[in-house]
């Protein structure tokens, strides 16, 4: 039973890191149809530039609380992902928007090489460590712990998803960003400038993406070029999970496996009579896409492609 | 001058030519049909005219050219058009759909003003505000479209086949509506397939074959016309 709760909070931290880069995808995909394999990428420059910034001020001003340098971090990681996911629109897709689907999708695999090419060349191949400054305390939940790190990606990640979600159902930006994904054409007759919401939209990502970047780096407590990659994938089967397109979809899918997976890899061990550990944690994710994609391709929340307006 | 002033237009899709270098206008206060056979080209004429299709030759619109202008800079100019098969947006609410079609106003309190006068004038869409638009039925998706045009209160409405797909007593309100915001004083480019509603309605029409205008004149008097008669009047 301690395993069970311990494994449940341990997954619903990880899962809340999954949702916010899953919203990210989904988000480019109800959008364009297009899945945006840079994002990965994305969170990674933001887990690094935080880490950057984090080393630089502990370097010229030591004697500020751990959270403010962090905080610090954050505030420079998040501007410079929300850069770079217009730049990476701007430059790669956008020209592309009229192409078969194929080109983009390509595309979207080189920009992600170049992007992790480019964090090797700058911070080179090593791991980096995510330095201790974040509060060390931990709570008791249940007979499981919950430390104040945890606590802390939780709450902020349920907060940036409320918030998230406010803008997406009750402002103008996010009727205009709905009625986008249903028909760029008709979006356009009613004045919305279809390009800047796009934009917008791959701006609002990467902001969130560069969150979960740093979160995923001070909960790992190390960041690495490549680690992108996996985190990335995760997101996307995490998307494909709740249903691609679909915001609450993305955020559910993303919350589910990273409590499947955290499950998954607490009792493997047992399940297999030792034959197969917590390792092999990552297959989770994998698995669970392919049984989506078989049984219901739609996700979760998803609605049938054939039904879309 | 005239509201709407299109010359030559030519409209390519690949190597088909859709529209063939027409020329038409539409005065302001006018109600103004153009009408053809389906694939005569009057779709595309309108998607050229809101820049959706990429269009050689002219189009003024209040004495400027609207070549190269971007679709959303069209519609800010006053343009507003209602699609071929309504275009609603299937996945928001009614009361969104009519919000989307206020999204450059600015003017909070008039918007809601307006949006009463259209569940005034379709009480069905007023029962059915908070409901996702894609559960309409055709008609209430028709009167959806229309409403949601105007609610941007444009200078010059083009409709594309509004009686396209539904039951008659459902045309018959449709075009009633038509005729209403016209005698408000509404400039509109009616394209119909439907020439004997079509000319019933407007001021002036054309007619469209193979992409080109191949009869211009009043209304009465193309529907007068024994070739008009013969090919588009069904005697």
């Amino acid at each position: 039973m301690d395993i069970f709760v311990q494994q449940l909070i341990n997954g619903l931290v990880l899962g809340s890191i999954y949702a916010l880069v899953a919203l990210g995808y989904t988000m480019v995909y109800g959008i364009l149809e297009l899945i945006n394999f840079a994002h990965g990428e994305v969170t990674m420059i933001g887990a690094m530039v935080a880490l950057a910034v984090i080393g630089a001020l502990m370097g010229v001003a030591p004697d500020l609380p751990g959270i403010v340098i962090v905080l610090g971090g954050v505030l420079v990681a998040v501007p410079v992902c929300m850069l770079l996911g217009f730049g990476i629109e701007r430059l790669a897709y956008r020209p592309l928007r009229n192409a078969p689907r194929l080109a983009p999708l390509i595309t979207a695999i080189g920009l992600s090489i170049v992007l992790q090419n480019v964090a090797m060349l700058i911070w080179g191949r090593q791991y980096i460590a995510f330095p201790p400054l974040l509060p060390q305390g931990s709570h008791e939940v249940l007979g499981a712990h919950i430390s104040t790190l945890q606590l802390f990606i939780v709450a902020l990640s349920v907060l940036v998803m409320l918030g998230l979600w406010f803008v997406v159902q009750k402002t103008r930006l996010g009727r205009a960003m709905r009625a986008t994904a249903q028909s760029r054409e008709v979006a356009a007759l009613m004045g919305v400038n279809v390009n800047s919401v796009i934009a917008t939209t791959f701006v609002i990502g990467s902001a969130l993406a560069a969150l979960a970047g740093v979160m995923v780096s001070a909960y790992y407590g190390l960041a690495h070029y490549y680690m992108g990659f996996l985190l990335g994938l995760k997101a996307f089967s995490a998307a494909v999970l709740g249903g691609i397109g679909n915001i609450a979809g993305a955020m559910l899918g993303g919350l589910l496996l990273g409590v499947i997976e955290a499950l998954g890899a607490g009792y493997i061990g047992d399940l297999t009579g030792g034959f197969l550990g917590s390792n092999y944690q990552d297959v989770f994710a994998f698995f669970i896409l392919i049984l989506v994609l078989v049984f219901r391709p739609s996700g979760l929340l998803g609605e049938r492609v054939a039904s879309r307006a | 001058m005239s509201l709407l002033e299109v010359k030559d237009l030519k409209i390519h899709y690949g190597g088909i030519q859709a529209v063939r270098g027409i020329d038409l206008k539409v005065e302001e206060g006018e109600l103004v049909c153009l009408i053809g056979a389906n694939g005569a080209g009057k779709s595309s004429t309108l998607k050229g005219i809101v820049g959706l299709l990429p269009h050689g030759g002219q189009v003024h619109y209040a004495g400027a050219s609207l070549k190269g202008r971007p679709t959303h800079a069209i519609a800010a100019a006053g343009l507003a058009l209602v699609p071929e098969g309504r275009g609603i947006f299937a996945r928001l609410t009614v009361a969104e759909n009519l919000a989307m079609g206020a999204y450059l106003r600015r003017d909070a309190a008039a918007v809601r003003g307006d949006g009463e006068r259209i569940y005034e004038t379709f009480p069905r869409l007023a029962e059915r505000r908070g409901q996702l638009a894609g559960l309409l039925s055709g008609g209430e998706q028709q009167m959806l479209a229309i409403g949601r045009a105007l609610m941007g209160r444009p200078r010059l409405l083009l409709l594309d086949e509004p009686s396209m797909g539904l039951a008659p007593l459902m045309v018959q309100k449709i075009y009633e509506t038509i005729q209403a915001v016209a005698r408000e004083g509404m400039t509109i480019l009616l394209v119909e397939q439907n020439a004997h509603l079509a000319l019933q309605v407007s001021s002036r029409g054309y007619v469209m074959e193979s992409g080109a205008i191949t009869l211009a004149g009043p209304s009465a008097e193309l529907a007068a016309d024994p070739q008009v008669r013969a090919a588009y009047l069904g005697e």
